[in-house]
């Protein structure tokens, strides 16, 4: 596989006000994988790719694309990859054809180039037959898909994807993946932000999940998977007022790594479920807890997500995206 | 050059596009001034406003100077606004991660905002003319009047693109754009003249860029070049200044608001 650097964050600072929005952040993209930055809102995805597109001027540190300072060689760096904003990024009053053309101009395409590659992204996203339409009239998929063929349009060797299915119903969102499975076979490099598990499991070659502006972890989903090791032991029990005391009951014990309180039980992660089991079941009726329901598995993504961050992603506050 | 030029072509074709698409609110703008001020407001007071006090044979007369300005006040405010919302929903996001030159953004909007402005004067004109409102200098004494209003507009759309850019929310915007309008439009000669005035408000009037254009506007509508003349070389180094302080604050809020 080819290892050539394609992004390289090296100790990126960026603080509004006194608050670090990013603190000390690095990680290394490479040429032809998904990349996945994922966090819950707040934790500096955003900050981190508008500073890659180069909207964002970095308080310390720096970040390249493909070897060109996003700040010292802005301009260049403008020209080598596409990006595909947010949803509502979209002017609707103007028609899907008139969106690409307007990119068309900013990229400074000839009439003849643009208008054929305008035909081959219209085709490729399946907006032929609503390419003349205002924007108004699309669904949040087909707003979706012309979002993505924008971001095409320059024709890049780097994407940069913000939440692409955000908000999307199920089928518009794997067509998107279908996308961008796509675009990674014919040899793109994508860079996207997501706060959806299953996404970046699914597509993300490599992903840093990333919490207060820090990269917590690193690798592809299956590292991080065995990088925690043992397996997940659910519970969820009836007495939920007893969970503080059977949490730190289980806390310590040799076969048992860490637990994690959830709202209905506890999350524990131990060596093997064999040996844990028993000192779990033992300690629940010591403590007079009856079992709802019992189960084990392999670590999942969100495991990983608790892991490092302390936290699921689900319950993660929903702070406020610094724009 | 050549790559400039597309840049803001292709921004500039996207405001006649969007305008073109909300027929509605274009209608409004455009017929606002001239139903609210100059027909009705205008013949309103026809009786009631002093000839002696306005020195003009009607009202109508006096106010057209006074309308004519304000909708370059008015237009030149709203100026921002489209780029208040592309800032909001990501837009302009996009077009700035594109490699256009930073500035074309921005001139493609002074230049739409310009000629539709210079529009919609040449629109009042005409309909004064047909309340009998007879410019004393005829087509060049129009066009200096478009090139005075031209002057006083970019300072305006400068101050409106660059609360664009500063503001939180786009209510703050609207909240300072109300608030802005009304009173200088009240402490400015457009609807009588300083010597009518209480001495408070001439005095604050005097400071108001907007007199300045109307009293330029006014004679080159009223009385003719040996009166106007003057006026004109003040308005024009009074509209120069206020350019020049506007597009350094606007530059400033640009230059924030994009890292």
């Amino acid at each position: 596989m080819d290892r050539t650097i394609a992004i390289d964050v090296n100790r990126l600072c960026k603080s509004y006000d006194g608050h670090k929005a990013v603190d000390d952040l690095s990680f290394q993209v490479y040429a032809g994988e998904i990349f996945g930055l994922l966090g819950p809102n707040g934790a500096g995805k955003s900050t981190t790719l508008r500073t890659l597109i180069t909207l964002l001027h970095p308080t310390s540190g720096s970040a390249s694309v493909l070897g060109h300072d996003t700040v010292r060689e802005a301009d260049l760096v403008r020209t080598l990859f596409g990006y595909v904003p947010q949803e509502r990024a979209i002017d609707r009053f103007l028609t899907g054809r008139e969106h690409l053309e307007l990119l068309g101009a900013l990229y400074h395409l000839t009439k003849e180039e643009a208008g054929k590659r305008i035909a081959e992204l219209l085709k490729l996203v399946e907006l032929e037959a609503h390419a003349d339409r205002p924007a108004k009239t699309y669904s949040g998929g087909m707003k979706r898909k012309l979002d993505i063929a924008c971001g095409l349009l320059p024709n890049p060797k780097i994407l940069f994807l913000d939440e692409p299915t955000l908000g999307l119903d199920v089928q518009s969102r794997l067509r998107i993946w279908d996308y961008i499975r796509m675009l990674k076979a014919r040899g793109m490099t994508v860079v996207m932000t997501t706060n959806y598990l299953d996404e970046a499991d699914q597509l993300c070659d490599r992903l840093a999940i990333i919490d207060s502006g820090k990269v917590k972890t690193i690798g592809s989903p299956a590292e991080l998977k065995v990088a925690l090791g043992g397996d997940i032991v659910s519970l969820t029990i009836k007495e939920t007022a007893r969970l503080g005391s059977l949490a730190s009951a289980l806390k310590g014990q040799p076969a048992i790594r860490a637990v994690n309180t959830t709202e209905t039980g506890l999350d524990i992660r131990v060596e093997s479920a064999e040996k844990a089991l028993p000192v779990i079941l033992e300690a629940a009726n010591k403590l007079e807890c009856r079992l709802d329901f019992i189960d084990y598995h392999r670590p999942r993504l969100d495991d990983v997500f608790i892991a490092h961050t302390g936290r699921s992603l689900k319950d993660a506050a929903p702070a406020e995206e610094h724009n | 050059m050549a790559h400039y030029w597309q840049e803001i072509g292709a921004l500039t074709l996207r405001w006649v596009r969007r305008l073109s698409r909300e027929k509605f609110s274009m209608l409004f703008t455009l017929v606002q001034p001239m139903l609210f001020w100059l027909i009705f407001f205008g013949n309103l007071f026809q009786r009631a406003a002093d000839v002696q006090v306005t020195q003009a044979p009607n009202y109508i007369s006096f106010l057209a100077a006074g309308v004519v300005v304000m909708t370059v006040l008015n237009n030149g405010l709203a100026g921002g606004v489209d780029l208040l919302f592309d800032k909001e929903n990501g837009f302009l996001e996009r077009l700035m991660s594109a490699p256009i030159h930073r500035s074309s953004v921005i001139l493609s909007r002074f230049i739409f905002v310009m000629t539709i402005t210079s529009l919609q004067v040449l629109v009042i004109l005409g309909i004064a003319f047909l309340f009998g409102v007879h410019p004393a200098t005829g087509l060049a004494g129009v066009a200096m009047i478009l090139l005075i209003g031209m002057l006083f507009g970019v300072g305006l759309t400068a101050i409106s693109m660059a609360m664009a850019f500063s503001v939180k929310s786009h209510g703050d915007f609207f909240s300072v754009l109300g608030f802005l309008s009304l009173p200088m439009i009240f402490l400015s000669s457009a609807l009588v003249p300083l010597t009518a005035m209480p001495g408070w408000m001439s005095v604050l009037a005097q400071f108001n860029p907007m007199t300045w254009a109307i009293d330029a506007v006014r004679p080159l509508i009223l009385t003719g070049w040996s009166d106007a003349l003057p006026h004109v070389g003040m308005a024009v180094v009074v509209m120069l200044i206020f350019d020049a302080l506007c597009l350094y604050g606007g530059a400033k809020a640009f230059r924030r608001a994009m890292g």
